[in-house]
């Protein structure tokens, strides 16, 4: 092992590269641009039941009525209010996206945890089954276990939940491999630790950011996935989302009425968050990957990119 | 031989995948909620008789373990049972919307490989430049946008111009040949575009990222050094090395053309494996259900064996 790597490793460079990752964030417009829009998403989904004009379950004027001074974004067919709409639709929409998230970072953390500490048979076989469900196409098989289950929130979150763990499963796997052969973690084995407290104190935290790139980024397949379950039918018609939306404006043949209104916000609201969601994990990602930091050659300069504020360990 | 060894490994792996999808469609409908003749007997006040009757004609009366068997033999066989809606073998629904479903996701996907390939590289090597950033947000804003959404959007942009759905124009009876060509292209036109677009989208993302890291190696920095054209480092050097990770990562998003092409062809009423799906889901057939998701994962396998193999005449090394 030679002294550059060695220094790498060590845990204060840990700490500092968490701090050195929120810096690269904050000078990046894409990630900002992304975090501002995620902010102001979750808040208006977190306030939508103070700061909603009108109640989404009472009419309020005619069937398709064009936007005007009271109602923005008009309203639907039911003639309800499209903003007021689109705001609990947010909300559910959230709240699919971040609940089906936990659940697979849940699973699929655990699985790349276990995978990759333990090696050998369990990461054999654990990876086998993360190749078999990789390959497997995960709408189709949703819209399987939905359409039997049955339509409710709940299913919903639990189908895609369940299906989306697989690339979280690889790509931490693949980070603890090198974090377990790390020194400091060998030292902790060295002196007695047992596999629970070097897998919470000293992998996990190593693989945590990456932990986190991948969940905004797990967020966005979600709330995909959620408009396209709805799409289909089968997620709560009693409950709101983005999704829903969109399907309600289509089966009610808003584009016929001309309704524009009722069927254009909810889906450019979905690729908003889509979006933002991207635009942070991507940043996060690419500032974890030291070989885009490190070696980046472009057209215009075709050089080694300076390495501005980097001690002698990134060389 | 360690290419043979390689081969054969890709294909068990595929064909026991096949089987795990099999297995768990098996399970997944047998653990449905009642039994399929609950629903199938909609009529009010169905005789015990009639509902035992049914029972015995779909072989729901038998254990678990026998249907498994038969229903492993069955496939075997090719015969995917009978779907609830038509009375018509499943195999042969199937075949139909599969054909139809073929040439649209082909042109779609064709299309999105070619213009995606082309702007990631144009964006990779033009990185920091005006160019790189119109590229990329172009691409991430198709790459966001929900791809049924998409589909309504081309359907009020294009209404009028365009047909918006079907196939075919049902009133053209026995048209001349390039007639009903010019019907099928123009009715073609927007559900491949749409699935073009969505693709197109992550496909730009693909590339360039993967240019962007072989673009970074040391052998492009060496050509650079020799003095070799621009153009020829791009392709020979980085983009030749760049098509393994692209490889990969299309054949990945194989599972992402489906949900796709399932999502285009209800917007645009295409008459295809897809469409299949979303009918199958509303009229609880699950024969039908179960047979189409074998389908789409049996050819989500197949591609990607295509893809194992494609990717081991790129790059040899990789049986080491």
């Amino acid at each position: 092992m030679s002294e550059a790597s060695f220094f790498v490793e060590s845990p204060e460079v840990g700490t500092s590269r968490t701090k050195a990752l929120l810096r690269t964030l904050r000078h990046r417009r894409s990630a900002v641009i992304g975090m501002t829009i995620l902010v102001a998403v979750i808040l208006t989904a977190v306030l939508a039941p103070w700061i909603a004009p009108y109640d989404i379950h009472t009419q309020v004027g005619a069937p398709f009525e064009p936007p005007s001074w009271s109602h923005p974004l008009g309203l639907d067919d039911g003639g309800i209010d499209m903003v007021s709409l689109l705001m609990w639709g947010m909300r559910i929409s959230l709240v699919v996206g971040f609940a089906a998230t936990f659940v697979s970072m849940v699973i699929g953390g655990s699985i790349g945890l276990v995978s990759g500490y333990f090696g050998g048979k369990t990461d054999t076989i654990l990876m086998r089954i993360t190749d078999y469900f990789l390959v497997i196409p995960d709408v189709p098989l949703m819209i399987v276990v939905a359409a039997i289950w049955g339509p409710s929130l709940f299913h919903i979150i639990i189908v895609i939940g369940i299906l989306l763990w697989t690339s979280t499963a690889r790509v931490i796997r693949a980070q603890v491999l090198s974090v377990r052969e790390r020194v400091y973690v060998r030292r902790a084995r060295a002196l007695g630790a047992g596999h629970l407290r070097i897998v919470l104190r000293h992998v996990l935290p190593q693989v945590a950011p990456l932990l986190i790139a991948n969940t905004v980024l797990t967020i966005a397949v979600a709330v995909f996935d959620e408009t396209a379950l709805a799409f289909l039918g089968l997620s709560d018609p009693s409950r709101i989302s983005l999704g829903k939306l969109i399907e309600n404006a289509f089966e009610r043949a808003a584009i016929s009425a001309g309704a524009w209104w009722a069927i254009v916000p909810p889906g450019v609201l979905v690729a908003v968050i889509i979006l933002a969601c991207v635009l942070v994990g991507g940043a996060l990602e690419d500032a974890l990957n030291p070989r885009l930091r490190v070696a980046h050659l472009s057209a215009r300069t075709f050089r080694l990119r300076p390495l501005v504020g980097r001690g002698k360990a990134a060389l | 031989m360690r290419g043979t060894d390689y081969v054969l490994k890709r294909v068990a792996f595929a064909i026991v995948t096949v089987f795990v999808a099999v297995t768990i469609n098996f399970v997944l409908f047998r653990l449905a909620p009642g039994s399929a003749v609950s629903n199938l007997s909609r009529v009010p006040h169905a005789t015990q008789e009639l509902r035992h009757a049914l029972e015995v004609q779909f072989g729901l009366d038998k254990s678990k373990w026998q249907q498994y068997l038969i229903y492993l033999k069955q496939l075997a066989h090719g015969n995917l049972g009978v779907s609830y809606a038509n009375d018509q073998p499943v195999s042969t629904n199937l075949r139909i919307d599969l054909i139809n479903t073929l040439p649209m996701v082909t042109l779609g996907t064709v299309f999105s490989i070619i213009f995606g390939i082309f702007t990631g590289v144009i964006a990779a090597w033009r990185r920091g430049t005006k160019a790189e950033g119109a590229t990329v947000t172009t691409a991430l804003a198709f790459y966001s946008m929900p791809t049924q959404w998409l589909g309504l959007m081309l359907i009020i942009l294009f209404a009028g111009i365009l047909p918006t759905g079907g196939m075919t124009n049902e009133f053209l009876l026995n048209p001349p040949f390039w007639t009903h060509v010019k019907d099928l292209a123009s009715h073609i036109f927007l559900p491949a575009l749409t699935l073009g677009l969505v693709l197109y989208g992550e496909y730009t993302l693909i590339v360039r990222s993967a240019m962007l890291e072989t673009l970074g190696e040391d052998y492009v920095l060496t050509a650079r050094a020799k003095g070799l054209k621009p153009r020829t480092i791009v392709r020979t050097h980085a983009l030749r090395n760049a098509m393994l990770p692209i490889t990969t990562l299309i054949a990945l998003s194989l599972g992402y053309i489906v949900a796709g092409a399932i999502l285009v062809e209800i917007v645009f009423s295409w008459p295809g494996i897809g469409r299949a799906v979303y009918q199958a889901v509303l009229q609880r057939d699950y024969p039908m259900l179960q047979g189409a998701f074998l389908v789409l994962t049996i050819s989500v396998v197949f591609f990607n064996l295509v893809a194992d193999l494609l990717y081991f005449k790129l790059d040899p090394r990789i049986t080491e």
